[in-house]
């Protein structure tokens, strides 16, 4: 099985995040980048599903600056065989619908069975790439994985909800995105981090990728980022006084706030 | 990011030991910080992180893939040790002596046989192995041990105690090597011998554990041998080679316990700083006031110091030059300023500095060994003056 895991240099989680006043785009510049959190987990079960059917290779794909190298070189030192980054100035802002595009063009370029990805990322939390990547592909859409069966050409997974789960299954060629609980990211090993460096990387260009230049960037996003603002301050708490209904009153707090 | 590496001055790391670094940095806050207390205060050996560790290659880092190893250096091997005591310093030395005593001297000084033998478990995390040198009367009169092994046909016969052994009674250690007196050679002075004993193994006893003022996770135990038979060929390298075997482990061991030192100082800084920016006091985050501003930023450059003396003690050792010297300054400089920070940074928590369950007060008790184990601070100014000729 031919795996490709979708993964995104974001800013340190921990980081103070900043848009640029300029164009209103994430400012990458000025933070370390680290690998989207949850597309860690894609990797892990990419990696897993190739161990587990002992054939195949595990692709990488990333798109973004010349600096989203650091994370594929994490991917690869966690074991991935081999990456494409797609790297091209002009597409800078793209937005969810224009990264889709690039994004399923590169797809184009690499044989795959499956695609793994995180179901967000911790910069934009959009959560719409699977879907829209499925749209543009023509491939099955399994989202929200919480556990992935790969059985010759089926696809099984638990689909996490509010309540429970469902199950859902597909033929390939499928894009599967993978929430937290599905299992647990391996640390790269100093073995895996010398390996990564003899292991193949291809860059793209978007013409190498066949994508129009019109269809990606700031012009050819859906959306705008029209302004923005910093989050207010921290309120002042409100102190509930118990004069015997006091249990009642945080019910009612909670309840207003959706928390119950 | 990446940087054009300065031949000859140069001791940031490279690309593949800082990624490194990052790994088992992560993994010391994910898997190491959330069981550290716990640990702690129960003692108990922290089994399920040693696997982890095993799974992440961390005890095969400086030895080569044909055992096991992850085919690293030692550098590495310290990067990982630094990195796991700025969060907890059990941890951190027992990988330093899983690593540097118990497999190193194996890999450096064992036969083909035994290295294939012993060391692919050991690289695996999944066996532990211990090196007994100190006796009860012993410390830092290292040279002149009392256990005594006796050759017995095809079996060596050993008798004698070892105290203060690191990672010597765990469920899953299988091998201890010990020094024993031989004979005497032609000079007088003893003949010493290392001696690989399969544990457990009838005649050897590994006594409870120590209750230790830290290092509580850490296995260390008083080693008893009595009447104990292992093969005559269970010694490592050649007889009489004991005690010139040991002195080049320590070597090695000093710059180990280099970087375990400055990871605890860094933890110190870690904590402090974010202790500082979060306690309010007079109104004002206490980190405003120079009084523990000032503080913080002398924990960080004697943190700084420290590495820069470690790492140019590695550097020299990894390009095959003398290095005896720098690793005694190492040693003797980083552990000094671990217990520096350590009390540092309970004074900038007050109060609850002096909990036992604040991290800063786990790294004031697992400071003070460090200027003990592996080498006094008095042994080490003792082969720095020797070195300048005094």
């Amino acid at each position: 099985m031919n795996i490709v895991v979708c993964v995104k240099q974001v800013p340190d989680t921990w980081a103070e995040k900043r848009l640029s006043d300029s164009d209103k785009t994430v400012d990458r510049e000025g933070v370390e980048g680290v690998m989207n959190e949850l597309d860690e987990y894609a990797v892990e079960e990419a990696l897993r599903i190739k161990e587990a059917g002992g054939d195949g290779t595990v692709t990488v794909l990333t798109m973004g600056p010349d600096k989203a190298v650091e994370t594929i070189r994490k991917a690869l030192s966690m074991g991935a065989d081999q990456a494409v980054h797609v790297v091209d100035d002009a597409l800078h802002g793209s937005d969810a619908l224009a990264t889709s595009n690039a994004l399923a063009k590169a797809l184009g370029t690499i044989e795959y069975d499956l695609v793994i990805l995180g179901v967000e990322s911790t910069d934009a939390r959009m959560s719409v790439i699977p879907a829209m990547l499925a749209e543009r592909t023509g491939a099955a859409q399994l989202t929200f994985a919480r556990k992935v069966e790969v059985s010759g050409t089926t696809v099984k997974i638990e689909r996490q909800t509010d309540t429970g789960y469902d199950v859902v299954e597909a033929s390939t060629p499928a894009i599967v995105s993978v929430v937290e609980k599905i299992n647990e990211p391996r640390y790269p090993s100093f073995k895996g981090i010398m390996a990564a460096k003899k292991k193949p990387l291809t860059t793209l260009t978007i013409a190498d990728a066949g994508v129009d230049g019109g269809s990606v960037g700031l012009a050819g996003s859906g959306t705008e980022v029209a302004e923005f603002a910093a989050r207010p301050p921290k309120q002042a708490g409100q102190i509930v006084k118990d004069e015997g209904d006091g249990g009642a009153k945080l019910a009612e707090f909670l309840a207003s706030q959706k928390l119950v | 990011m990446h940087h054009a590496k300065i031949e000859g001055v140069d001791h940031r790391l490279s690309e593949e030991h800082e990624a490194l670094r990052k790994s088992v940095e992560s993994f010391a806050r994910e898997v190491v910080a959330p069981q550290a207390e716990q640990a702690d205060r129960s003692g108990e050996f922290p089994y399920d992180v040693i696997r982890q560790m095993g799974e992440m290659g961390l005890f095969g880092l400086p030895l080569p893939e044909q055992y096991g190893g992850m085919g690293g250096d030692f550098l590495a091997l310290c990067l990982a040790i630094e990195e796991l005591a700025r969060i907890d310093s059990s941890v951190a030395i027992t990988l330093e002596a899983a690593v540097g005593l118990g497999s190193m001297p194996v890999y450096r000084f064992g036969s083909e046989e035994q290295k294939q033998q012993w060391l692919p478990a050991l690289c695996r995390g999944e066996r532990l192995a211990a090196f007994g040198l100190t006796e009860p009367g012993g410390g830092s009169d290292a040279g002149n041990p009392r256990t005594r092994a006796v050759l017995d046909g095809d079996e060596w016969v050993i008798n004698g105690t070892k105290a203060f052994i690191t990672n010597s009674g765990t469920d899953i250690t299988n091998l201890v090597t010990v020094l024993c007196r031989t004979g005497e050679r032609a000079d007088g002075r003893p003949e010493l011998t290392s001696i690989m004993v399969p544990v457990p193994r009838d005649g050897f006893v590994a006594s409870p554990k120590y209750d230790k003022v830290g290092w509580h996770a850490s296995d260390t135990r008083e080693l008893s041998f009595t009447d104990c038979r292992v093969p005559a060929d269970n010694v490592l390298g050649a007889r009489g080679r004991g005690y010139a075997q040991f002195l080049s482990t320590l070597d090695e061991g000093r710059v180990a316990i280099a970087a375990l030192a400055v990871g605890l100082a860094q933890g110190c800084v870690d904590e402090s700083v974010r202790y500082a920016k979060e306690r309010e006091a007079f109104g004002n985050q206490i980190g405003k006031y120079q009084a523990v501003a000032f503080r913080i930023a002398d924990m960080q450059t004697r943190a700084y110091v420290a590495r820069c003396a470690y790492r140019d003690a590695a550097s020299r050792m990894l390009a095959g030059e003398p290095f005896k010297r720098e690793a005694a300054i190492a040693k003797l400089y980083s552990s000094t300023i671990a217990v520096d920070n350590a009390r540092d940074a309970t004074q900038v928590f007050g109060g609850y500095g002096f909990m036992n369950e604040c991290a800063v007060a786990r790294h004031w008790r697992d400071a003070k060994i460090l200027e003990i184990g592996e080498g006094t601070s008095e042994i080490q100014r003792m082969l720095i003056s020797r070195d300048l000729g005094l």
